[in-house]
């Protein structure tokens, strides 16, 4: 296998899980709500997807375990930030801690346990080929389910009506209101998607990547993912490119380091990050002094009757 | 006469009861404090291992508490001083950033007994203790250069302390008698445990070339990359073959069970005494997994190494140590690197061109 | 039939006072519950928990001893928080402020420095956090750009600097090239209070910046500026308070505070720079700074009561062996009902009934 395959296809796996998270944090910003709490969706959803996995056989329904821990999570931001009406920065860092707290306590019965790791795709003939054989036919089903998402929200957000309807409750959720559409529950369905996305993220991590669970291993992907919403100008595309960018830096720095790099290692470490800095500041400044951001984004919405 | 006989018995029963209570008052608390989880299947679960091990040993003369996931900073320190606190007498502080913080609460308890892993700080009441992991470095470097078909050996390293870089020169000194070409290829994660992130290392190790993969970190992660990839690795701090049983070669393991062991009976006979005790394969802190997965002409070689090193015959910092730079190391030790030297290693072995981090 | 949530016309003021009551004994029962579930006695439990600690004198002291950092950094939180900018970043603030500080303690190591080192250890440590706040500041208020996740990036990067410092230029050269400086001279340590405790200077410092906060938010135009530029941002324009000015003020001050702390934890109960100086004490601030409400005092209690909890796990693991992850979900918890609770302030629920639907001229 070819170096420039090789590293391709680590790069596809580190990418997946930021892609899965940071598309449902897509939607639920597009919609207007501010969910900080991906980190502890995340976690909860590594856990109970390995217990799934790990008590069944499966790996399906691991991934189902996984979606529904996220899920529910986001159920109890929602209910915080849509039903009571309280601030989202606060309510999304308690579920952060909440979950990451949680995840700990259930998970500490199964750490030392190691299940089947997901199989990936073979197709005779195809997936031998060389250079973008294993990439495009030789993957796990959550990298081919990644894709389809993030397609999926793409057409969904800009080519049906109740995409357009959910970006109207993240622009302007007044006037979508005075519309009659109801914003709450778009928003309430926009953030269990998102809950939904994160939990199946954190999943891959126990159910692809590593085939055990650990306490705290999504090691701070749930942040990365926020970021790279922004990143993206919470725009399906950019989103794609950008989760491939933030997997490539952090195995490339691996890879330089292997091939006797001498730039020291924190420095690398820290690039994937600075990167996000400039990369905000860059695309803000080209939209002349504000960001693209949903314009209702974080606001409070309690409807007048 | 039945007076006297009963005051008699009665006196005898009450002896009976006060001895039984200063019987559980005898009852020896011994206290650990662990790093990270105790289900980390590294090291901090061999640590527990040999905790279990007491309990075992000792039955009813002991009692043992710890506490896991301790941050090395001042909670530290606050973590310590509850067990103190909590009357445990024995203290075991199983990792190097404790040093200060097991040193601040000894000078405030003298009665109290400190046993710090892996730091060079003691006192009266403080021991200090360790494991020459670098013996088994050295066999797993001579298995690896037997074993590699590339020539190129994979390091997943942690952070770029004495303790780590000993391993990796010790690992270089043993491949190079088998093969004075070996190459290494050295990746810093800057983690202990990072499963994803070891993960990721191992996988870019193996698509550089590396054959074999070693680590300086505690998950399996790299070992389950190596089994998929077909590679062999060596497994660290416990048994993972489990996680690659046709990819393990061995495995060096953190045997500590009979040093506790012996420094609880000394504080139960009451002769602890404060002391350095950096053990290696010889007094078993350091056991070797059983050698796999290799042709036996290997397997020999590496039963012979490591009789030779627990017979003294063979020493791995064996002067003269050349350097990256081809300059030679001023050797202390008479024939070998003293022990202050290898505690504070901080270059590399000629042979490693990785270039060393922090100088 | 449905319930909704509404505006209240004002204030519910009784609401205000108890409902951080009201969250607190939700609170129990649910961690009384988590703990049965875990197979231990929750009276027992919660007794280790929150009454163990106040009952001597060590642990009264380390509680303050952990509080000191989370109240001062809250503060400077809140204040940023009032006014509508989000400072996620105090975390690598601190780290920064402990760097910088750090800097001067180690240049003036072993050379017979006088006392000016410790006061300007602190005032450096300050500046510097200030700076490194200011860098999300700018890029918000010049290029528009999200103060959440630039000041939450900075805090990785910070990080990672503080390790490269402790592993290369700053090692201790005698301690056998371990990550971290040589031991602080003594001019270069916060003094303590008490002998054989660990109670020092920095917690009267803490309480001095609670009472400047008090001030500055009761008493002064800045403060009244800050509260209203959060709380009703078209009424400040008209005011003609600069909201972009604020935001860097706020920042500057948060970061200026979380730097302080910084120094003051690492030249205090530490005693050098390592890596691990914090074990998040810029996230635990954020839920200090709620769970005060935005309010100094309340802060200062919130905080205390948080570092309450931490002794309290610490404790409950040794003696019941419950994990130390109960803290972080009892946390969680917390904050949760706190929040809730605290909405009912500003909302109230509303039953609405179904009405007869009335054809009325219908045509």
């Amino acid at each position: 296998m070819e170096l420039a395959e090789a590293i391709i296809l680590s790069v596809l796996s580190a990418s997946t899980p930021l892609l899965i998270a940071a598309t449902g944090e897509l939607v639920t910003e597009r919609a207007g709500v501010l969910n900080l709490g991906v980190e502890g969706m995340m976690i909860m959803g590594a856990v109970c997807g390995f217990g799934g996995a790990l008590y069944t056989g499966s790996i399906t329904i691991g991934a189902l375990c996984g979606i529904i821990a996220g899920t529910a999570m986001s159920l109890l931001f929602a209910l915080m930030t849509l039903g009571l009406a309280v601030n989202q920065v606060a309510t999304g860092l308690a579920l952060t801690i909440f979950g990451v707290g949680l995840s700990g306590l259930i998970g500490a019965s199964v750490v030392g346990e190691q299940i089947t790791a997901a199989p990936h795709l073979h197709i005779p003939g195809l997936t031998d080929l060389p250079l973008l054989g294993h990439v495009l036919f030789g993957q796990d089903a959550f990298v081919y389910l990644s894709i389809a998402l993030i397609v999926g929200v793409w057409y969904f957000l800009y080519r049906t009506r109740a995409g357009l309807i959910l970006r109207a409750c993240g622009d302007n959720h007044v006037s979508a209101h005075a519309l009659g559409y109801p914003v709450l529950r778009i928003r309430l369905l926009a953030v269990m998607f998102g809950g939904a996305c994160a939990g199946l993220a954190g999943a891959y991590l126990p159910l692809a990547y590593t085939p055990f669970f650990i306490p705290g291993m999504t090691a701070g992907r749930g942040w990365i993912a926020l970021a790279l919403v922004v990143f993206a100008s919470w725009l399906p595309a950019r989103l794609v490119a950008g989760a491939y960018l933030f997997g490539a830096v952090s195995i490339l720095q691996l890879h330089a380091q292997g091939a006797g790099i001498g730039i020291p290692s924190q420095f690398m470490s820290s690039l994937p990050y600075l990167a996000t800095v400039i990369v905000l500041v860059a695309l803000s400044r080209t939209r002349s002094g504000g960001s693209t951001a949903p314009a209702a984004l974080g606001t409070v919405f309690v409807p007048d009757r | 006469m039945r007076k006297t006989f009963f005051a008699a018995a009665a006196a005898l029963l009450l002896l009976g009861s006060l001895g039984g209570s200063a019987e559980a008052a005898d009852k020896l608390k011994v206290g650990f404090i662990y790093l990270g989880p105790i289900g980390d299947l590294g090291w901090t679960y061999q640590h527990d291992l040999a905790r279990q091990a007491l309990d075992k040993e000792f039955g009813d003369k002991i009692e043992t508490t710890y506490l896991e996931n301790v941050p090395e900073g001042p909670d530290a320190e606050r973590a310590i001083e509850q067990l103190v606190r909590a009357g445990n007498k024995l203290i075991f502080t199983t990792s190097f950033g404790y040093m200060d913080p097991t040193l601040k609460v000894a000078k405030k308890y003298p009665n109290v007994h400190f046993e710090h892993a892996t730091g060079f700080k003691k006192d009266k009441n403080m021991s200090i203790y360790n494991g020459r992991f670098y013996e088994g470095r050295y066999i797993q470097g001579v298995i690896a250069g037997k074993m590699s078909k590339t020539g190129v050996l994979g390091y997943i390293a942690s952070f770029p302390i004495p303790e780590v870089i000993m391993g990796i020169n010790a690992t270089m000194l043993g491949a190079q008698t088998v093969n004075p070409n070996i190459k290494v290829k050295i990746i810093w994660v800057n983690t202990w445990f990072d499963p994803p992130k070891e993960a990721d290392a191992a996988k870019a190790l193996v698509d550089q070339g590396a054959d074999v993969i070693m680590q300086h970190t505690d998950s399996p992660a790299a070992m389950k990359i190596a089994a998929e990839r077909g590679k062999l690795a060596f497994g660290q701090d416990s048994e993972m073959i489990k996680f690659g049983p046709t990819t393990q070669l061995t495995s060096i393991i953190d045997n500590w069970a009979p040093y506790y062991i012996a420094r609880v009976k000394a504080e139960l006979d009451g002769t602890w005494k404060e002391e350095d005790t950096w053990g290696g394969l010889k007094s078993q802190m350091v056991v070797m997994a059983p050698f796999t997965n290799m042709p036996d002409d290997v397997k020999k070689l590496a039963e012979d190494t490591k009789a030779a090193i627990i017979d003294g015959k063979l020493l791995p910092f064996k002067c003269p140590v050349v350097d990256q730079d081809g300059k030679t190391v001023e050797c202390k030790g008479g024939d070998h690197l003293d022990d202050g030297q290898v505690l504070g290693m901080h270059f590399y072995v000629k042979g490693v061109d990785d270039k060393m981090p922090a100088k | 039939m449905q319930l909704v949530l509404e505006k209240r016309t004002e204030r519910s003021n009784a609401i205000a006072v108890i409902s951080p009551l009201i969250a607190i004994a939700l609170t129990i029962v649910t961690m009384s519950i988590l703990f049965a579930l875990l197979g231990k006695n929750p009276v027992t439990a919660l007794a280790v928990y929150f009454i163990d600690p106040l009952t001597d004198g060590y642990s009264l002291q380390e509680i303050a001893v952990k509080a000191t950092p989370l109240v001062m950094i809250a503060i400077g939180l809140s204040l940023c928080y009032l006014a509508n900018a989000w400072n996620i970043g105090a975390e690598g603030q601190f780290l920064i402020g402990a760097v910088a500080g750090s800097w001067i303690a180690v240049r003036t190591q072993g050379s017979d420095a006088g006392a000016w080192v410790l006061p300007a250890m602190l005032v450096l440590a300050a500046a510097a956090g200030a700076l490194y706040a200011l860098i999300p500041a700018l890029c918000r208020v010049k290029f528009g750009a999200s103060e959440i996740l630039t000041s939450l990036m900075l805090v990785y990067v910070a990080d990672l600097f503080l390790d490269y410092l402790v592993r290369g230029p700053w090692r201790d050269p005698n301690g056998y090239n371990f990550p971290t400086t040589a031991d602080f001279d003594p001019v270069a340590t916060v003094p303590t209070l008490v002998e054989g405790g660990r109670l020092h200077l920095g917690s009267i410092i803490a309480l001095v910046v609670v009472a400047a906060a008090a001030v500055l938010l009761g008493r002064t135009i800045k403060g009244f500026e800050i509260r209203v530029v959060g709380a009703a941002p078209r009424a400040a324009r008209f005011g003609g308070f600069n909201a972009n000015q604020l935001i860097l003020l706020t920042f500057a001050i948060s970061g200026a505070l979380a730097g302080l702390a910084g120094i003051i934890e690492v030249a205090g109960p530490i005693g050098h720079l390592q890596p691990g100086i914090s074990p998040g004490y810029g996230f635990t601030a954020i839920i200090v700074a709620f769970l005060g409400r935005l309010n100094p005092i309340g802060i200062l209690i919130a905080g205390l009561f948080l570092a309450l909890t931490f002794i309290g796990g610490e404790q409950a693991q040794i003696a019941m062996k419950i994990p130390l992850d109960v803290t972080k979900v009892f946390q969680g918890i917390l904050l949760f009902y706190v929040l809730a609770c605290d909405s009912l302030i500003l909302y109230r629920f509303r039953l609405i009934l179904p009405t007869r639907k009335v054809a009325r001229g219908a045509r």
